[in-house]
């Protein structure tokens, strides 16, 4: 159900751009909207935070997130995985700017590190909106807690606001569900870098580009197989075999073996240099960016792996 | 400083008003809660000569100058109203958006050939129609599990409709674009209001937080974006004099959860309706006293936010933060059972309203004394 559904994060307006017409039973002939100013008027537009809230209009808690952080994370981040991180400069300090990252792990464990890592490391520290399948949003309970700790539907029109308007930091997986579905015996081979939406929203957005490797997700929690039939039975969007899943039950979903975490923030590529916003109808210029990124990201984590001496100590 | 100089001096620019030719206003829907409103805010302006209010049933509030009609929504009448008074705006405020406040087939009549004869009238090379303003529904866009944080104005609605009321909006809206396709030369506004909270109106939302537990679907959060009444009112208003033509979502700022919204009102969440099914169950707490109308099921798993900045481009300001409409109506909620009964109803009676309006017995103020309840009108309306 989710496949069918699934945006690339580029695309301008959809879902509606496309699909066909008749599926949404309006015809042709939108009525006239009105053109949006510059970016800095609708800047200025935005609403005003409300100091008294407890959640922002993304619906993100900072109390429950801190909770998390300060218990759970802190957990996991220090002693668990053992977080090392190296090019924290190259996390832009204040604008807005797409982290791209390979992703691996039944439950991934390495969006919660990276935002983890920028608010440890970090001379600012941001936070990050993590980009999301949209299936948790109609998913019970995944539906009330991911917004809380920052999780954002990976919807092109969510990013762009994010970075353009609100100049956020938003971490994507290019990868999606081929690089958390993937078995253990694949492990560090990225996969198709989608359609390379995520260059075009960063180019629209002006916004710069973060390549992240990360490496030990993948020793984390390795998948041996894919149930398929089970998968249909519990409506999930993949139902896993790993060490512990599904023997420990939704428990098991939560327990990662202690593998050594080393995160690593490559130079950002800026968006603006490459044409900015006028160079996304450049598809050629897209597709090869998307190939570079990918590219960085892979020969970094070969490097990364030939100097790893041990899975589990680093 | 220098910057914020420059910003707010463009922004001045698009707020400036583009045309001052409203003068011959004709409200559609008079006798709806809107209607009345609207018709009442415009009264206090003084270059607005003539206010015409056409609709089905006598209004319910009492309007000082503005002419009621009775009339169906047989194009050819009102054709002949706009034609006679050359109304030279008229502001569209009949939509239903609440499927319990009608049956289907009435608000279908009402929301898809009523629109259809409304536009029929205004049409034709002899029209002296130059402004048509719409008012929406955020309904347009539905609540789907992957729609956007917030919808903005060049978005269609990603799925087909859900229920009959949605559907209608959407064609509603459709016949709308039609018009402004075909008719060039008039100003076309859409306005699309998110749910209204407020004490006056009557919503699917405002009964439900009238409930000491408010239900909410389990294991679902959504977040929520409100407008209040008065805003409803006063970006009608705004849409009369300064808007170009398009389409605006019209909402308050701030997006909250549906939990966050319990606890402004002091409430208590009670989350027992099924994550799946929700329709269905619906049938059990109807008989209980309770009850969803179709189109805000989704909403309550998955919510929606609309970006309201287009608006707001315009001039346009809100009285009223999302945040704020809530507590407003906390206060109405905890005030309400001590001040029932005290409001008085108003009953049209057609002699009186021509005595009062016509007879030269009347002593009615010296003209110029309407410039001051223009200049004063912080107050809008009631």
């Amino acid at each position: 159900m989710a496949e069918e559904h699934r945006t690339s994060l580029g695309a301008p307006i959809p879902p509606s751009a496309e699909e066909p017409e008749e599926r949404s039973g309006t015809t042709a002939l939108p009525i006239p909207v009105p053109e949006r100013g510059a970016t800095e008027t609708m800047r200025a537009l935005l609403p005003a935070i409300e100091p008294e809230r407890r959640l922002n209009d993304w619906g993100r808690s900072e109390r429950i997130e801190g909770l998390f952080d300060r218990t759970l994370l802190e957990f996991f981040y220090r002693y668990w995985f053992r977080v090392e991180v190296e090019g924290i400069e190259n996390v832009p300090f204040d604008s807005g700017a797409l982290l791209v990252s390979n992703h691996a792990g039944a439950l991934p464990p390495d969006a919660a590190m990276i935002a983890k890592a920028i608010r440890e490391e970090h001379p600012n520290p941001r936070p990050l909106y993590l980009t999301v399948e949209h299936f948790f949003k109609g998913y019970p309970g995944f539906s009330m807690l991911i917004p809380k700790i920052g999780g954002v539907a990976a919807h092109p029109a969510n990013v762009h606001r994010l970075l353009c308007d609100e100049r956020q930091l938003v971490l994507v997986f290019p990868e999606g569900r081929k690089g958390t579905e993937k078995l253990y015996r694949d492990r560090y081979r990225l996969r198709r870098f989608g359609r390379g939406g995520f260059v075009e929203a960063a180019m629209r957005a002006e916004a710069q580009l973060v390549p992240t490797c990360v490496v030990g997700a993948e020793e984390a929690m390795p998948v041996f197989g894919q149930v398929d039939l089970l998968r249909r039975l519990t409506g999930l969007i993949y139902f896993p075999i790993t060490p512990t899943f599904p023997w420990l039950g939704p428990l098991g979903m939560l327990s990662y073996l202690p593998a050594k975490f080393r995160i690593r923030f490559l130079e950002p590529i800026d968006t603006v240099e490459l044409g900015g916003a006028e160079a996304v109808e450049d598809k050629a210029l897209v597709q090869t960016l998307a190939q570079e990124i990918r590219a960085q990201i892979q020969e970094s984590l070969h490097e990364m792996l030939a100097r790893r001496k041990s899975v589990w100590l680093g | 400083m220098r910057m914020s100089q420059e910003l707010s001096g463009a922004l001045a620019g698009l707020a400036a008003p583009r045309d001052g030719q409203t003068r011959r206003v004709l409200v559609t829907g008079l006798s709806t809660y809107w209607g009345s409103r609207l018709a009442q805010a415009l009264e206090s302006f003084e270059h607005i000569e003539a206010i015409i209010g056409v609709d089905t049933r006598a209004p319910t509030r009492e309007l000082e100058r503005t002419e009621f009609v009775k009339v169906s929504n047989q194009h050819s009448l009102l054709q002949r109203i706009v034609r006679a008074a050359e109304i030279d705006t008229v502001i569209d405020t009949r939509l239903v958006v609440n499927s319990l406040m009608a049956p289907p087939r009435v608000a279908h009549e009402n929301n898809v050939i009523g629109t259809m004869n409304i536009l029929a009238a205004c049409t034709g090379s002899d029209s002296p129609v130059r402004k048509f303003i719409f008012k929406s529904s955020t309904h347009y866009y539905g609540s789907e599990w992957d729609d956007p944080a917030f919808f903005t104005e060049e978005m269609r609605r990603p799925h087909p409709p859900h229920s009959a009321l949605e559907r209608d909006i959407v064609e509603a809206e459709q016949a709308v674009s039609e018009f402004a396709e075909r008719n060039r030369d008039v100003t076309v506004a859409v306005l699309r209001f998110a749910n209204v909270l407020g004490p006056d109106v009557d919503t699917a939302f405002t009964r439900m937080f009238r409930l000491p537990l408010v239900p909410m679907v389990l294991g679902f959060d959504p977040r929520l974006q409100f407008v209040h009444e008065d805003d409803v009112v006063h970006a009608l208003e705004h849409a009369a004099f300064h808007v170009t033509p398009g389409v605006y979502n019209v909402s308050a700022d701030g997006v909250l959860a549906l939990s966050e919204i319990i606890d402004l009102l002091g409430k208590r969440p009670l989350p027992v309706l099924p994550p799946w099914g929700t329709g269905l169950f619906a049938g059990p707490l109807r008989r209980l006293g309770f009850r969803i109308p179709d189109e805000v099921v989704n909403q309550l798993r998955f919510g929606r936010g609309v970006d309201n900045r287009l608006l707001k481009a315009t001039g346009f300001r809100f009285g009223y933060t999302t945040r704020e409409t809530v507590l407003k109506l906390g206060e109405h909620l905890r005030l309400a059972p001590v001040i029932r009964g005290v409001e008085q109803t108003y009953t049209y009676e057609r002699e009186v309203e021509e005595f009062l309006r016509w007879s030269p017995y009347v002593r009615r103020e010296h003209p110029g004394e309407r410039g001051g309840v223009a200049a004063d009108r912080e107050p809008l309306g009631i």
